[in-house]
């Protein structure tokens, strides 16, 4: 009963399960059901009027969900979290939250390519305008802020080109702004980078990533900081005012320092409904089991990896902020400190053609749109991933023509080399 | 005592030892949080008694509403208050005249009165000040679990199964505040703002 605190790797195995009261099984069992039966009807009344803690329905909550969702509430320092289908699923129902048509959200320019497409263009359509900044150039975002501005959205490292966001910088500007800063923080995970340590009000992730690790499921949460006061100035009405879906009820005042996850849960999860299975929540929390590990091992390669592209004569530049003459080198030792990562790109002298004829000669580099697996992944974004941006907007997200991302797995750092350089030999 | 964050030793020796819990500002309105509270801890096998002079003649749960503390006529071991911060001194002074004096006075999330705490303490009553017991009680139980809030506890036992109107084990082990370090240096700091500009 001591308040000791435990470490990250205890954390990463144990907080959110518990053995299962019924059978005793260690492994938190896969709560593969729609629907849940009720004492009474008293129960069910009070399940739905959120009186009561339990479950009603798969759409709103599972156990084994749960258990995924207290996992990485933890590992980030949040009060709470909700997972959902996909991380493109939780950035639509954290802004559906903070956003009314008219509204805008100040987004950073580097971003994954199908957030910007997101942004741009499905929002858009929701009357939910982005406002483009820099991140390299944070009195952009400070620019950028007018009455209707909601939000700020950054990635902590942003892919493709794996390049550091000063999160404190930004959060003074959303501070200042009387407005939250959302990090997507996929590719660092909490174990890299802690995005509430350094002002985030709310995380994102795509746990299809590094958080399940596996390249087996689809995923994603948000995380509560606990840390924004939705009722300053009536500017959040879904989380300030009385909601008519539930007769009346206000979540801040209801639910405190965790209303925010409970809005994304009870307002977008339930009537959006992108519910994540409890399958996919199993898999993926197996994989934050050995989250720490992977994540070390992962960077670690990823750092042999690109000094080892750096010094090689077919080599125009790589971009990995683990490295020391890297732009965001000093960025990467402030907030990355036990590694910058496993997601970077490159270019080749040859441009297009040998980033092409490259991706194509690789024997263990599988060539896929995505990353954060075992695996090592390779992809030449701008014919793939970022292919729907112009070619300003491609070279200004870190996905010029001549680029090569890779994400570095966890094999033998020896074997990888070995097949870049047969790749780049051939 | 610090009243910016509680360790959880604090608060499970109160929610393990009180019984009976009078709350001040109870509503038979269900969705106001103090029903949910107040149902949510009767269900958890407490003694509760809904105060409030605007309900008498009217009961919640069963319960028969009273006017006031003073009318209770029985030992009380806790006080809910569920009014915001200007209503607070006068239930306190109330609560002083008890006889016995009650052993816990909580207010509850958003309602923090620095003075009326310091003045039960010096009477040795424990005090909780912006904290809600019902989500306590969902937190170091980790029933709040099914809603993906971080319970900051961690068991590597086999907990019963949970059945209508059971008291649930509070004795997990903590994960200390430390994890949710963030949301508790910005209640501190919005306190201390508040304060500043009173
Ligand atoms: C940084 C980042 N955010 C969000 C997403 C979207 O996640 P999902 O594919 O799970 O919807 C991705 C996917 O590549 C990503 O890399």
């Amino acid at each position: 009963m001591n308040d000791r605190i435990p470490g990250f790797g205890t954390l990463a195995v144990h907080a959110g399960a518990q053995p299962d009261p019924t059978t005793g099984a260690r492994a938190t069992p896969i709560y593969q059901t729609t629907s849940f039966v009720f004492n009474d009807a008293d129960h069910a009344a009070s399940l739905f009027g959120l009186q009561s803690f339990g479950n009603i329905y798969t759409r709103i909550t599972n156990p084994t969900t749960a258990v995924l969702e207290e996992r990485v509430a933890a590992l980030e320092g949040g009060t709470a979290a909700l997972a959902v289908a996909s991380g493109h699923a939780a950035q639509l129902v954290v802004f559906q939250q903070l956003l009314q048509p008219g509204d805008e959200f100040i987004a950073s320019r580097k971003l994954y390519g199908g957030s910007i497409n997101q942004f741009s263009h499905a929002f858009k359509s929701f009357g939910w305008n982005v406002v483009w900044a820099d991140p390299d150039d944070v009195p952009s975002f400070e620019r950028a802020v007018t009455d209707k501005t909601k939000a700020i959205f950054i990635e902590s490292i942003a892919n493709p080109a794996g390049s550091i966001t000063d999160i404190e910088a930004v959060a003074a500007v959303a501070r200042k702004a009387g407005v939250p800063l959302i990090v997507d923080n996929t590719l660092a995970t909490p174990y890299l980078i802690k995005p509430i340590d350094h002002g985030a009000d709310i995380v994102v992730h795509s746990l299809t990533k590094f958080l399940g690790g596996h390249g087996n499921s689809l995923g994603g949460i948000i995380v509560d900081a606990g840390t924004f006061d939705w009722s300053k100035g009536n500017k959040y009405p879904v989380l300030s005012e009385p909601r008519p879906e539930y007769h009346g009820i206000k979540l801040q005042e209801t639910f405190g320092n965790f209303a925010f996850a409970i809005a994304c849960r009870v307002l977008g999860l339930r009537d959006l409904g992108p519910a994540l299975s409890p399958f996919n929540a199993f898999l993926i929390q197996t994989g934050i089991e050995t989250l720490p590990l992977r994540m070390q091992r992962h960077s670690d390669n990823a750092k042999a990896v690109a000094e080892w592209l750096s010094a090689h004569p077919k080599v125009a530049a790589v971009n990995y902020s683990g490295l020391s003459d890297n732009r965001y080198h000093t960025l990467a030792r402030k907030y990355a400190p036990k590694g910058a990562g496993a997601v970077f790109t490159f270019s080749l002298k040859g441009g297009y053609d040998a980033g092409v004829s490259l991706v194509s000669n690789l024997k263990l580099f599988s060539h896929l749109a995505n990353v954060g697996d075992t695996r090592s992944l390779v992809i030449h974004p701008a014919s793939t991933t970022h292919s729907q941006l112009d070619d300003e907007a491609k070279t200004r997200s870190g996905a010029g023509p001549d680029v090569v991302r890779l994400s570095v797995g966890i094999e033998d750092k020896e074997d990888l080399i070995a097949d870049l350089e047969q790749a780049l030999n051939a | 005592m610090n009243h910016d964050s509680y360790n959880d030793a604090y608060i499970r020796e109160i929610l393990n030892t009180v019984k009976t819990v009078a709350m001040v500002g109870a509503s038979p309105q269900n969705v106001r949080p103090s029903y949910f509270v107040f149902k949510y801890l009767a269900e958890r096998g407490y003694d509760m008694i809904p105060t409030n002079p605007g309900q008498v003649g009217k009961s919640l749960l069963g319960k028969p509403f009273v006017a006031s503390l003073r009318e209770i006529g029985r030992p009380i071991d806790m006080i809910d208050i569920f009014r915001s911060a200007e209503h607070v001194m006068p239930i306190v002074d109330i609560a002083l005249t008890l006889d016995p004096l009650p052993k816990v006075v909580w207010m509850q999330l958003g309602v923090r009165h620095d003075e009326a705490a310091a003045k039960l303490e010096a009477a040795g009553i424990k005090v909780v000040m912006n904290r809600c017991p019902k989500i306590e009680y969902g937190r170091l139980s980790s029933e709040i679990q099914w809603m993906g809030v971080n319970s900051r506890t961690l068991s590597s036992k086999r907990a019963p199964i949970p059945t209508q109107g059971m008291r649930l084990s509070l004795n997990r082990s903590s994960v200390g505040g430390g994890s949710t370090a963030a949301a508790d240096r910005v209640a501190q700091q919005n306190n201390k703002d508040k304060n500043d500009t009173a």
